[in-house]
């Protein structure tokens, strides 16, 4: 019945409200955490949740209008060669962007952590950060005038008699193409570019924390230089270079910008989705398709944590 | 317990709602019949048109380039405009509703009018209809059973635009751009030509062979049975080998022009006009086989709250400097032919010919493949994207 508080209950609702919320602690967390909760699950997962449910649902043959029907026919349209051929495309070119983000990302890094002192170290982050601050759009345009047939680099390898080289490396099948700003290996370079900012800040936080007595302590028990390297300074630098890959990986697995300026015309997962849900109204294959770099993030995240790079971030 | 279950059920049906409402923008609704307007009211004082960007101009961009400014002064009409990309945007945006006009291109305008989404326009109410180029009046892709659906806005060619260097005298064949041959400087054609990166394409494809294999039958390029489309399917894999980049910003097809040395390809004039304007040698035809276009037309939404503002803009698109200055503007063909020579606007004979204004006839205007045609059994617009994607990975 009544409370055998200290003080007796306060006149007024809003007071009563006030003093049983903090009566009751738990009541307080959920109410301050609510918000959050109704933002992440409806605006976040809802939204997620209502695309997935579609790519359950298949497209009718005949009229093009959606079936509310549970199915994993589109699942199996995402086989077919046309569109398995995208999926590897993109996979394949996100692989490979990491790889090369990271082996010029490392040296960079260790520049920058190890021998940069004040003002080189300020200079330092200025270079790496001063690509971030001007257009994503702005950069890719202005790497399709570079790499133009008639562009700056063409024109560089002409003044250079080298032209016979950048001939041969674009007559290489796959990779190759008329030019380089048509070809994959032009697509390769942008999309190294434009993310190799989000692998070096990463490597140089988690180099910046290797202890230098180790490495001294290595090479007075004998290590040469690539001992140490791969024994002590890798493994302890590792953690930075998987965090940075999940940047590099992601952000090029749903990218649909560059390989559509920079590029032969094939297409990428996020292109292969703009046009099934734009133009073709194919909304279940659009949100197949999308469950595909859901499904590699998590695998890639799942293994991300176990080789502790959540640590370095 | 209790609050946590009917929280899930509420949480359900919520995304029941987001996934049904995600898939009505895709499906066709349920067609329901609108009434005409009869009679013209009172102006309601405000108008609202889904455009593509660049229609509705102000002044805003360019001063000389101005048709709303005299249409809200003597209608007290305040224009507002909402600016869509892409067909399937305008289709979306007035599905949801709350907008009186749009200017919907002829792969939206039926799925509008199968929609229910628009209502029939009463030509009564609108004088100078008697203006629209006859050819337009009773155009498929706005009147259906002889209801008209809306009032004939803009049209345009996609035209072949050609480097003049290259090609001294103009090309009179799609040839160029589809099957490999050495060009008139000696040259081979191969990573020189360009194709447009839409689905729609297959229709220029099918065009060509309409005329090159008339074994195949093709009657018209956006109906295709199964033997015709894998023809088209076959010349565009063949056309993949010679095309280093397929365009699809217009922006970026004219820096290929400059840039990346290539000399033949689709396009719109409005590219053809921003090269000329830059000193670009560039020409553009319309080769014999013809040319794929698009013709927009103004439609009014079934539940449009302004309905008579609604009307005086559309008198108003045909009977003063729009038709004229957004034909400069836009690079596309006024719906009115007095607008090229009358000077309503900045519109000359000279200009509505390098437009297309003479092409018409050999212009197949854009429409939505669909599986119910007149011979039947056509492949429906969905498989032409699968397809095409098909190709452009070749």
């Amino acid at each position: 019945m009544t409370d055998h508080a200290i003080f007796a209950p306060r006149a007024g609702l809003v007071a009563r409200g006030v003093d049983w919320v903090i009566r009751h602690p738990r009541m307080f967390t959920f109410l301050m955490i609510l918000p959050i909760v109704l933002w992440l699950g409806i605006v976040y997962i809802g939204a997620l949740i209502a695309l997935l449910m579609q790519s359950f649902f298949s497209i009718d043959e005949f009229s093009g209008v959606v079936q509310h029907e549970f199915t994993l026919k589109t699942y199996a349209e995402l086989l077919r060669p046309s569109n398995f051929d995208i999926i590897v495309r993109t996979v394949v070119m996100a692989g490979s962007v990491t790889l090369a983000s990271a082996v010029l990302a490392f040296p960079i890094a260790y520049f920058a952590a190890r021998y940069a002192k004040g003002k080189w170290k300020a200079l330092f982050y200025i270079g790496v950060m001063l690509p971030l601050w001007s257009s994503y759009l702005v950069k890719v345009y202005a790497w399709k005038l570079v790499l133009a047939k008639e562009g700056i680099l063409n024109w560089v390898f002409a003044k250079l008699h080298l032209t016979w080289a950048l001939d041969g490396i674009l007559s290489l099948p796959v990779i190759g193409g008329n030019s380089l700003s048509v070809s994959y290996l032009g697509t390769f370079i942008v999309f190294v570019y434009i993310w190799l900012p989000y692998m070096i800040i990463p490597v140089q936080a988690s180099l910046e924390r290797v202890p230098g007595p180790l490495l001294e302590a290595a090479s007075d028990l004998g290590a040469t230089p690539r001992q140490s390297f791969r024994m002590v300074l890798f493994p302890l630098a590792l953690p930075g270079i998987v965090a940075g890959s999940i940047f590099t990986f992601s952000l090029t697995l749903g990218d649909y910008i560059i390989p559509q300026i920079i590029g032969s015309g094939r297409l990428f997962i996020g292109q292969a989705v703009y046009t099934q849900q734009g133009t073709a109204g194919n909304i279940p294959l659009a949100a197949a398709f999308t469950v595909v770099p859901i499904v590699l993030m998590g695998f890639y995240l799942w293994g991300a944590r176990k080789m502790g790079a959540f640590d370095a971030l | 317990m209790c609050p946590k279950t009917t929280g899930n059920m509420r949480m359900k049906k919520l995304l029941n709602l987001c996934a049904s409402g995600i898939a009505l923008g895709a499906a066709l609704a349920v067609p329901a019949q609108a009434e005409m307007l009869k009679e013209l009211g009172k102006p309601e004082g405000a108008l609202s048109i889904v455009a593509w960007p660049g229609y509705i101009e102000r002044g805003e961009t360019d001063p000389a380039y101005d048709w709303v400014t005299k249409f809200e002064e003597k209608t007290g009409c305040k224009v507002e405009v909402k600016t869509a990309g892409t067909s399937d945007e305008m289709v979306s945006l007035m599905n949801q509703g709350g907008f009186d006009l749009v200017t919907a291109s002829g792969d939206a305008s039926l799925r509008l009018i199968a929609g229910g989404k628009v209502q029939p326009v009463n030509i009564d109410l609108i004088p100078d209809w008697k203006r629209v180029d006859d050819r337009l009046k009773d155009a498929p892709w706005h009147t259906v059973d002889g209801t008209h659906y809306g009032v004939p806005f803009m049209w345009g060619p996609n035209v072949l635009m050609y480097n003049t260097e290259v090609f001294k005298t103009a090309p009179d064949s799609w040839d160029v751009v589809f099957n490999e041959q050495t060009l008139p400087d000696g040259k081979s054609n191969r990573g020189r030509v360009q194709a447009y990166d839409g689905p729609i394409y297959i229709a220029d494809a099918a065009m060509y062979l309409k005329a090159h294999k008339p074994e195949l039958g093709i009657e018209n390029p956006y109906e295709l049975n199964e033997d015709q489309y894998a023809a088209a399917l076959e010349l565009l894999k063949g056309q993949r080998q010679l095309v280093s980049r397929y365009w699809h910003d217009a922006m970026v097809q004219i820096d290929d022009f400059k840039n990346e040395g290539v000399v033949a390809s689709s396009a719109w004039p409005f590219q053809v006009n921003l090269l000329k304007a830059d000193g670009a040698p560039v020409a553009s035809v319309v080769p014999k086989e013809g040319a794929s276009g698009w013709a927009d037309t103004l439609m009014l939404h079934s539940d449009a709250k302004h309905p008579t503002c609604a009307y005086l803009w559309m008198e108003h698109s045909l009977n003063s400097n729009l038709q004229s200055d957004l034909s400069v503007w836009f690079g596309a063909v006024p719906s009115v032919p007095e607008a090229c020579t009358d000077k309503s606007g900045m519109q000359t004979a000279e200009g509505c010919d390098a437009n297309g204004l003479k092409d018409f006839d050999k212009i197949w205007f854009w429409r939505t493949p669909t599986s119910k045609c007149e011979a039947g059994g056509c492949v429906p617009y969905h498989r032409w994207v699968s397809d095409y994607i098909a190709v452009m990975g070749g």
